[in-house]
């Protein structure tokens, strides 16, 4: 069996709350669909909106949730933001994707390489799962690592705008954070997030 | 085989289905091959029939409706992902085609088949049955009002004999 790198993103520069923020700072119509545990957290801190789809389960369905939307509103922006343990659980969704040619989707990985809501164990990206390299060779025209402050800069424009759909891994620093919490009821999430964008639930 | 294809499809579209997700199936070839000719639905190709509910759930967030096509194995793989639906009470409407009742061939198919209705009403879903040919587009058209009107769930069971036989060379 391979070893895993267990130490090595506890030094990663990036914080994933700095990312969300960087993300969804004057988002601007911007659909947000966050995969269970951290990255619903993420995005609440950056500022809970209704158009913030979190989710408390559904493990390896927020990119497909995604792509339902984007195709839905090809005129809306969607962000699918997950992590690494929820994009591994998913990996089938990116060939799906792929073959939809969704030009208003971008899929983005906080990658700290933890199960961060079980523990912290390591994930198979600490054994070297290259997500970025899965994603290019499912089809998706834009893919990218990213591993600090500048690598972000230059991206952002790319995962916001760029004709899709875009696949982002971005490595952050595994680290212990607040909970910040969204509403955890479903139908509560589905309605206002029609209601806002649609004006009906 | 597969006459009922031409009339579920309109059913579909006249309920307000824009976006058709699938996994291969024998028993919904035609429906499939009609879906990926017609521009009125955009036809999505699944690797796992569990990214279909997912899939399915950011259309209704989107304001798009949808249905997902499978076969009854399929069931087994999506049961996590029901609970997206029904904790969120998505409209879900699905069109499962049976293996494991009618000339199976392939005992592998039987456990899911034999059950599917269990499983199903764990789910939470409601089920029409349709067994024959003149049966079908009625209860998806049923079906199809049911799950957009109230937010509901529901499968529509389509009897193994609605498909073409499969017998491996035998």
């Amino acid at each position: 069996m391979m070893d895993a790198d267990e130490k090595r993103s506890e030094t990663y520069p990036l914080r994933r709350r700095d990312v969300a923020q960087a993300l969804l700072h004057g988002r601007r119509g911007l659909l947000v669909v966050a995969g269970l545990g951290s990255c619903a957290w993420d995005i609440t801190a950056a500022g809970d909106d209704p158009l913030n789809f979190p989710l408390w389960g559904a493990m390896g369905g927020a990119p497909a949730i995604g792509l339902g939307l984007a195709l839905a509103r090809p005129e809306n922006r969607v962000l699918v933001i997950t992590g690494d343990g929820e994009m591994l659980m998913g990996l089938g969704s990116l060939a799906t994707i792929a073959i939809q040619a969704a030009k208003n989707l971008a899929v983005v990985v906080f990658d700290n390489e933890r199960y961060g809501e079980t523990g912290m164990q390591p994930t198979h990206t600490a054994y070297g799962a290259d997500l970025p390299g899965v994603a290019k060779a499912s089809g998706f025209p834009v893919t990218g690592q990213i591993d600090d402050q500048g690598g972000l800069d230059a991206a952002l424009p790319v995962i916001l705008e760029a004709p899709g759909p875009v696949f982002f891994n971005i490595k952050v620093r595994a680290e212990d954070l607040d909970f910040v919490l969204p509403p955890k009821e479903g139908v509560i999430l589905k309605d206002r997030f029609r209601q806002a964008l649609l004006g009906e639930t | 085989m597969s006459e009922w294809a031409e009339g579920v499809f309109e059913a579909l579209v006249s309920a307000g289905v824009r976006q058709v997700a699938y996994v291969p199936d024998m028993g919904h070839k035609r429906l499939i091959e009609i879906c990926n000719e017609d521009a009125r639905v955009k036809a999505v190709l699944l690797t796992t029939e569990e990214e279909g509910v997912a899939l399915l759930a950011g259309a209704w967030l989107g304001g798009e409706r949808g249905v997902l096509l499978m076969q009854s194995s399929g069931i087994g793989n999506c049961i996590n992902m029901f609970s997206l639906a029904r904790e969120c009470e998505f409209p879900l409407l699905m069109l499962v085609t049976m293996r494991g009742q009618w000339h199976e061939f392939n005992p592998w198919q039987k456990h899911l088949g034999q059950n599917a209705k269990k499983l199903l009403t764990t789910a939470g879903f409601d089920i029409e049955v349709a067994s024959e040919p003149g049966a079908v587009v009625a209860a998806v058209a049923e079906a199809a009002e049911g799950v957009f009107k109230n937010n509901g769930r529901t499968a529509v069971l389509l009897h193994q004999k609605l498909a073409p036989k499969k017998t491996f060379g035998k």
